[in-house]
């Protein structure tokens, strides 16, 4: 390479070149941020038209079609209809409950048990008969290839018989079990990034090794775990085979409220865009707000 | 993770008198006497032998329960400092072991019954009939050869995937703002995105997207009337909600890479493609083995989308084995055949994975 000066020919050559690797990689990260946008920005403004505004395929708000409060009127949702009694409102905030208090507990309960069990697992030697620490390691990691469909008909018997289908604490159990090898894997990649000498120096001072846990590794591995919570949180809120199988009435989750919209009757398509809105937002701003944990838990254990 | 020996060292004179110890021994066996007493009468009245027993099996679960608490708290009372380390790792072990194990056990019995909830009969053991149905339906074949093909369809998700991080590694403005925003569709559940994208934007008539495919010429699309059409939609919408999942390993692949390394190559004289294809690719291979891996675990449990889109259709082209099975559930209620079929799923899969990392682990050893 000869030397570079300004505006030589082969400056300008690396210049060019440049410039066009730039339009590239800017044009490339536009084209997929408009796929990953657009369907997300159809359902939301879908939510606020009129059948013809959707027949005409007006797509954006004030420009081609004056937003209405139709598609949210459906679920009694609606500034007009927010003071009123409304059953749809009701039936809908039942199963957003559900669903939060079903995501919630199962991702709590989980990132419990899930911690202890890494933290155990990362310090101490077990022998369970033949299971020694790797074992047991492979054990709870295993259970991630166990397809869902394989548990769900044993449990729809069990459950029947023990009286927990149609019940949050039955799903609450499936979805700890369901996460659990998650949170164990982000888990086990956070204490093993804490230097053992942190404990021990606990130890000298006192404290039991329960203490030492609480008292100075809990803390340390506080963002590891909110990273394990959230991406269990995430599961949780989205899954849909189960609580298809599980529920019924009284337990029915959001999104198995979502699937049975879509049948019979033709689409109506403001009020499902309105439910599938709601549906998703939450874990929209969860995105948004929270990235930065997402991408943590996702990328713990990806690189040692 | 193969260290043997503790990394954490306690040392302690623990003194635990006979009476404590037996104390403990006899917490857990009276709990799980009182397990199988409870068992016991409740089969008995269930099978009509007793008129005295309750409704449900509930109070048998309350007393496993109380069982299990019984035996974390009996590691600290036998075992003292010994079983307070015990206590970390036993309550997530019971957990999966009676989550999992007695139910695969149990569906190891009803996979060989056959069992209509619907009727009053209850379970009717019928031997290897199931497997013989099983055998003739070539229904469940063709799902688990669509299986084959989704799983294929883990390569373009992974080039793709690999592109985007690359993009999002790159010398970039807003970088956090396109993070976000590819990170969302992973975020959006299945059965939302199938309603969002399957039945409202490819919606015949005015869906945008069919719209868009009428301007490029296409006159009629239909996106799930033949089956290679509905098949690659399906697969097209999986790989949109989880594309992020293996872009966001990739990226964290990338970020961990040494600088200098890659630095040293562009001394070299390396160009763009040449650095990506003789460095940053080799060296991203354990990350992208992981990624891919358990790319492919999450994608045999594949069935929200196709349950609420196609439900199967056109002609089982779309089915995968679980929407199968959840729909041979649906129309016939018969609990055992439905079991059976996904027991053998289960071993297929386990066969699957096995040699996926046997191989994989194989070929890592191997020296680039």
């Amino acid at each position: 390479m000869s030397a570079v000066f300004k505006n030589h020919p082969s400056d300008r050559r690396m210049k060019t070149r440049w410039w066009a690797s730039r339009v590239a990689i800017y044009a490339a990260l536009m084209t997929w941020a408009v796929i990953c946008l657009f369907p997300i920005f159809w359902t939301i403004t879908t939510s606020f038209k009129l059948a013809p505004d959707v027949m005409k395929g007006n797509l954006i708000p004030w420009w081609d079609f004056t937003p209405r409060w139709k598609g949210w009127e459906s679920l009694g949702l609606s500034p007009r209809l927010i003071g009123e009694v409304s059953t749809v409102r009701e039936e809908f905030l039942k199963r957003f409950w559900n669903s939060t208090v079903v995501a919630l507990s199962a991702s709590a309960l989980a990132v419990v048990l899930g911690s202890l069990a890494a933290y155990g697992l990362s310090r101490f030697s077990f022998k369970f008969g033949f299971m020694r620490n790797s074992d047991i390691s492979f054990f709870f990691l295993s259970q991630m290839i166990l397809p869902p469909v394989v548990l769900a008909l044993p449990f729809l018997v069990l459950y029947r018989s023990l009286d927990l289908l149609d019940s949050r604490v039955g799903l609450i159990l499936l979805y700890t079990l369901m996460v659990l090898p998650i949170v164990i894997w982000i888990m086990r990649d956070q204490f093993e990034g804490i230097p053992v000498e942190l404990e021990e120096a606990a130890l000298v001072d006192g404290l039991g090794i329960w203490g030492a846990f609480i008292q100075i590794v809990l803390p340390i591995a506080l963002p590891g775990m909110v990273a394990a919570f959230i991406l269990s949180l995430v599961l949780c809120w989205n899954e849909y085979f189960f609580a298809a199988l599980l529920t019924s009435t009284d337990a029915k989750t959001l999104p198995v409220m979502v699937a049975s919209q879509t049948g019979s009757q033709g689409i109506n398509w403001w009020s499902m865009a309105a439910l599938s809105s709601a549906a998703i937002l939450p874990l929209v701003v969860v995105a948004i707000f929270l990235e930065k944990y997402i991408i943590k838990g996702m990328a713990a254990g990806a690189v040692k | 993770m193969s260290t043997e020996g503790d990394l954490l060292h306690t040392v302690t004179a623990d003194n635990i008198s006979e009476a404590r110890q037996r104390t403990g021994r006899w917490m857990v066996r009276a709990s799980a006497a009182l397990v199988v007493l409870l068992a016991v009468f409740q089969f008995a009245h269930e099978t009509g032998r007793t008129d005295i027993g309750f409704a449900t099996w509930r109070p048998v679960l309350y007393a496993y329960m109380l069982w299990a608490t019984a035996l974390c708290a009996a590691q600290v009372i036998i075992n003292g400092e010994k079983g307070k380390r015990t206590l970390f790792v036993l309550p997530a072990a019971l957990f999966v072991i009676s989550l999992v194990i007695f139910p695969l056990l149990f569906a190891g019995y009803i996979s060989f019954t056959d069992w209509n909830l619907a009727s009053p009969d209850g379970p009717q053991p019928n031997g290897w009939d199931n497997m013989r149905e099983m055998w003739n339906d070539g229904f469940y074949w063709n799902a688990l050869k669509n299986m084959v093909y989704y799983v294929l369809a883990v390569s373009v998700e992974y080039v793709i995937a690999f592109g985007l991080a690359l993009l999002l590694n790159a010398q970039i403005r807003a970088r956090k703002f396109f993070r976000v925003v590819f990170l969302l569709p992973l975020m959006l559940s299945p059965v939302a995105v199938s309603w969002m994208i399957g039945k409202s934007m490819m919606e015949i008539r005015f869906g945008p997207i069919s719209r868009l495919a009428r301007e490029l010429g296409w006159d009629n699309p239909s996106f799930f009337g033949s089956p290679e059409i509905a098949r690659f939609m399906i697969m097209a919408m999986d790989a949109w909600t989880f594309i992020p999942f293996m872009m966001i390993m990739l990226l964290a692949g990338l970020q961990a890479l040494p600088r200098e390394v890659i630095e040293a190559s562009k001394v070299d004289g390396a160009s763009g493609w040449q650095s990506f294809k003789e460095v940053i690719f080799p060296l991203m291979l354990p990350v992208s083995v992981t990624a891919v891996v358990i790319r492919i675990i999450f994608k045999l449990k594949l069935a929200d989308v196709i349950i609420n889109v196609t439900s199967g259709g056109p002609g089982g082209a779309t089915d995968s084995v679980t929407s199968f099975i959840f729909r041979e559930y649906r129309d016939r209620s018969n609990v055992g055949y439905g079991t059976l079929l996904a027991m053998v799923y289960l071993v297929l899969i386990i066969i699957f994975v096995t040699l996926l990392l046997k191989l994989v682990s194989r070929w890592m050893e191997r020296p680039a």
